[in-house]
């Protein structure tokens, strides 16, 4: 049987999946278990917790890291294989071209970064 | 026995232990093209798991994380547990900490989600250990004996031509964004583990994980887009031959040389990835008790530390290929040393299979360099807070690598 390159991945896969599993199959069921209602409660420095984690809110700043996260992963999205093949459009003779063009893509999205910045959207406090 | 000396040796034993299974795996390539493909794929997964990953996996939570810690602190560090009356650096405490973790209880709190708590392990684990199945741990083999040296790039060639490739899972020739693409999918498992055990530190620790791992992972694809301007390629293999070209005969074109700001950029950005300290706001121990990780016990707790280990050397590893050169010996060539530029004749000439070997035992040295810095920075700078971690990722290391990129594009331009 012949085996191509991504039968070797499909392999490693499948091994690390299986160790994974064995792992926590084993941690489930090779130690004892005699459940208490103390040991049961959700570890919150001893004291009762009140209320579930589940309802209660956080920061809205996790949504703003989100949102800037798509725009700046997309735009590391572009510039890589624009890097990459940067050497073939030289070649042709489109180098200067290419360069302004990625330079005009980039320094759109580093205004909307500095807009961000500017209005607060990068701001912890 | 002094501890220090024991460490030393434990090292050398070691390291020497897994240059012989590596070496002895290249000395039977011989018969290997005999062997049915799977047993060969088995066989190189075996040796760069078990051979490579959990050895300095294991080796940092014995020596970095235990030893030199209590060196750094005026500690002795574990030395109780012992092996027929010798400590052995704390070894055997490495071992019995994994059989203690095995018959722990697990506890599964109160309103937890059984089945995302089970996962969320299994989940961090997975994308940690399958990184590796794209580095290339050493060059292709050349299988009917010593390649030719010649003065250009690529540097060796094989007499008929035939490469077999024994130190790559995959040979992939889009490796880098493969590799990347694996990695971030670790920040599932941090959140699921988080939001699953109904607990808020967890709560708050998952949120924190998946926010500076998607910051910095911005940071993480940009601060490469230089290098990859440079080299043309994505193939990780190619860009570590890339990286044994000389300049002026002497200076060894390693990223390093070529983009220095960008290796510190990545460099930071792999610490800030792996939620090491002074990263380590997600765990936050002195706030939110363990972070995501607070619920789980035994066996589970034990995977998702071994997880942040193998992400850890992971990173190190892309770290030394990108930067320092991979398996790539400073002026070593397939018939030896060339110092000042490839001449006809080698200056100090040597076998190939030693040079195989000398190879593997860079790679090795680089990642465990990269790695004890990365232990040296854990245990001497103090952690930031973690809006200070925020505010880096976004207003420091993006614009920083973005500049970097844009300068060096425009200098390739004007060259």
């Amino acid at each position: 049987m012949e085996i191509g390159n991504y039968d070797a991945l499909v392999i490693f896969t499948v091994l690390a999946v299986g160790v994974a599993t064995l792992i926590v199959l084993l941690a489930t069921y090779l130690g004892p278990t005699n459940p208490t209602k103390e040991k049961q409660i959700p570890y919150e420095s001893g004291s009762d917790p009140i209320g579930s984690p589940r309802d209660s809110r956080f920061s809205v700043k996790y949504y703003m890291v989100a949102l800037s996260f798509i725009l700046f992963d997309l735009e590391a999205v572009f510039v890589i294989p624009w890097a990459v093949s940067w050497r073939q459009s030289e070649m042709l003779g489109h180098g200067l071209y290419s360069f302004g063009v990625m330079a005009i893509f980039v320094s759109i999205l580093t205004l909307g970064l500095v807009y961000e910045w500017s209005q607060g959207g990068l701001e912890w406090d | 026995m002094p501890n220090w000396l024991a460490i030393i040796l434990f090292l050398l034993v070691v390291l020497g232990a897994a240059t012989g299974v590596i070496s002895g795996a290249v000395w039977s390539a011989g018969f290997l093209p005999a062997m049915p493909g799977w047993l060969i794929i088995l066989l190189k997964i075996g040796i760069i798991v078990f051979g490579f990953v959990m050895l300095v996996a294991s080796l940092m939570t014995l020596v970095g994380d235990r030893k030199q810690s209590a060196k750094i602190q005026n500690r002795i560090g574990p030395n109780r547990a012992t092996f027929f009356g010798q400590s052995l650096g704390g070894l055997p405490h490495f071992i019995a900490d994994g059989i203690k973790m095995l018959f722990k209880e697990d506890i599964v709190p109160n309103g937890a989600h059984r089945t995302f708590h089970m996962v969320a392990p299994a989940l961090i684990f997975i994308p940690a250990l399958l990184g590796f199945s794209v580095i290339p741990f050493m060059d292709e083999y050349c299988s009917t004996g010593a390649p030719m040296v010649t003065p250009n790039y690529p540097f060796e060639l094989c007499p008929n031509g035939e490469w077999l490739n024994y130190f790559q899972v995959i040979d992939l020739n889009s490796g880098m964004l493969f590799a990347f693409a694996i990695a971030s999918i670790e920040v599932y498992g941090a959140t699921i583990a988080g939001w699953a055990a109904n607990n808020k530190y967890s709560l708050l620790g998952g949120m924190r994980s998946a926010a500076q791992m998607i910051s910095y992972e911005v940071s993480l694809g940009l601060s490469l887009a230089g290098l990859l301007l440079i080299w043309g390629t994505l193939d990780l293999n190619e860009m570590v031959r890339l990286q044994g070209k000389l300049f002026a005969g002497w200076i060894p074109l390693w990223g390093i040389v070529i983009q220095p700001v960008a290796f510190f950029l990545f460099f930071l950005v792999g610490m800030a990835e792996t939620k090491r300290p002074p990263f380590d706001q997600p765990e936050g121990e002195s706030e939110i008790v363990a972070g995501y990780f607070t619920e789980y016990s035994s066996m589970k707790f034990a995977v998702i530390q071994l997880a942040e280990y193998v992400a850890t050397v992971f990173l190190a590893t892309l770290t030394a290929v990108f930067f320092l050169g991979g398996w790539q010996v400073p002026f070593l060539f397939a018939d030896g040393f060339h110092f000042g530029g490839i001449g006809a004749q080698p200056d100090i000439a040597l076998p190939y299979a030693v040079v195989i070997a000398m190879r593997i035992v860079a790679m090795l040295f680089k990642v465990l360099v990269v790695v004890w810095l990365q232990f040296m920075m854990r245990w001497t700078y103090p952690s930031f807070r973690y809006d200070q971690v925020m505010t880096m990722g976004w207003k420091i290391v993006l614009p920083l690598s973005l500049a970097n990129f844009f300068v060096t594009a425009f200098i390739v331009l004007i060259i």
